[in-house]
Order: structure tokens, then C-alpha cells, then sequence
């Protein structure tokens, strides 16, 4: 019987967004059976318009080209500046981008869930998030985590 | 080495080799040898690790040029 790994994905900035997407491509090709439980600002990582940012501050370990104090950082633009060096990195990097990412789950069969509850608190519409995903809450996601042989929180 | 199929991975990122040969692995037959050209040096680990846990047979591995050439044996 294939291995099983669950996954609940509860962060939505670029850097957070990559690891869920990662482990779960990978578990599929390792004939994983797999799924992800997005709630809170993961959820957004299920919109057709991934706007995943990446912000510097509170981050000191965030590798930056000059020193940088929270006070610059936190500037108007600093948040869209650093976003889209991070994205530039990652493409001359050939790290996949996240809507690639994603692609590869669904078509790998990755199993995923989005957070009724948290869908119903940000109003969010079904109609702003991909097509092939499930809605459900806690329970759902024991009934497939309770039998995992992974189970991680990100 | 007679080889039935090459894949050119270079460039790509993990966990992109794994998942490019996995979904080329799927178009072959078994007993089959995929011939795959990797520039990510973690790729050396992972791909063992993807031979390990899936039972397909890593024949050969080698490197030269910051190139990473693997051949990989289709499980039957």
C-alpha cells in the first residue's frame, strides 16, 4: 500500500509557499499518496492569482544584498522590491515558480483541501480558487492524516 | 551503455529533475534505461534516494563539467 503524507499549508508568503508544494511533488514521484489542508493565509496559495510577497522585516536571517534596519525596510515599495528580486533569484536559479509547482502536484494527483471555515471568514469566493480542489474542515483532514505515515504543519 | 531514452535536466532546480524523471520514467517500459543530464549538485543524493524508495535501478552516476550524467534502469 503507498505511504501516505499529509500536509497542513497555513502560510501564504513566497517563501513559505514553496515548502508544501515541494515536499508534495517529491512525495508524489516517491508514489506517496498525498494531501494538503490549506487554512488561513495558506488558503491564498489556491487562488488562480498566486500574489504570494515576501517581506524583509522581522526576518534577520533573510540573506540581503546591503544591511538593511527594520526602519528602511519597512518604506513603501521595500515589500514589492525584494518580492521581485526573490522571484528574479529563483528564476536564474531554476527553481521552479509556485503556479508550476502547483500544476505538477494536481497533475501528480496531490490531493487538496481548502479550509471551509476559513474560506467563510476571509469571504472568500470558490469561484477565485482553482478548479480539482476539495472544501472541508478539521475532521476531513484527520479521516486522511489519521492513516499518514507524514504528517507535517507549515 | 545502450540507452532507450535521455532526458536534459540541466538548468532545472529541485525538485524539478525528480519530477522531470519520474514523469519520463512513467512514458517507458520496464527494463528500459533512461539516460538523464543534471547541473544541480543535489541531484547526486536525490537521485539515489528516488532509486531507493521507488525500485528503480540507478546503474551508473558520474560526474564532469559541473555535470551530473545518471542512468537509470526502469523497474519491471
Amino acid at each position: 500500500m503507498a505511504k501516505k503524507l499529509a500536509i497542513i499549508a497555513s502560510k501564504g508568503t513566497l517563501d513559505w509557499a514553496y515548502p508544501p508544494f515541494i515536499l508534495a511533488s517529491t512525495a508524489a514521484a516517491l508514489d506517496y499518496e498525498v494531501q494538503i489542508f490549506f487554512t488561513f493565509y495558506g488558503l491564498t496559495l489556491l487562488k488562480k492569482e498566486i500574489d504570494a510577497q515576501i517581506s524583509p522585516l522581522g526576518n534577520p536571517a533573510m540573506p540581503m544584498p546591503v544591511p538593511m534596519p527594520n526602519l528602511v525596510q519597512m518604506l513603501p515599495g521595500m515589500e514589492s522590491m525584494a518580492t521581485m528580486m526573490m522571484k528574479q533569484k529563483m528564476k536564474d536559479k531554476g527553481v521552479a515558480s509556485l503556479p508550476e509547482l502547483r500544476d505538477l502536484c494536481q497533475e501528480a494527483g496531490v490531493k487538496m483541501i481548502a479550509c471551509q471555515m476559513t474560506v467563510d471568514l476571509f469571504d472568500f469566493k470558490k469561484e477565485d480558487f482553482i478548479e480539482g480542489i476539495e472544501y472541508g474542515g478539521a475532521a476531513t483532514f484527520f479521516e486522511f492524516a489519521g492513516e499518514a505515515d507524514v504528517s507535517l504543519f507549515i | 551503455m545502450n540507452v532507450d531514452k535521455e532526458l536534459d535536466a540541466r538548468g532545472l532546480n529541485c525538485p524539478l529533475p525528480i519530477l522531470r524523471v519520474k514523469k519520463t520514467l512513467a512514458e517507458m517500459s520496464g527494463g528500459q534505461v533512461l539516460k538523464v543530464v543534471a547541473t544541480d549538485s543535489g541531484s547526486v543524493k536525490d537521485f539515489q534516494a528516488f532509486c531507493r524508495q521507488t525500485g528503480n535501478e540507478l546503474l551508473d552516476s558520474s560526474e564532469g563539467n559541473g555535470e551530473y550524467t545518471f542512468f537509470m534502469k526502469k523497474k519491471v
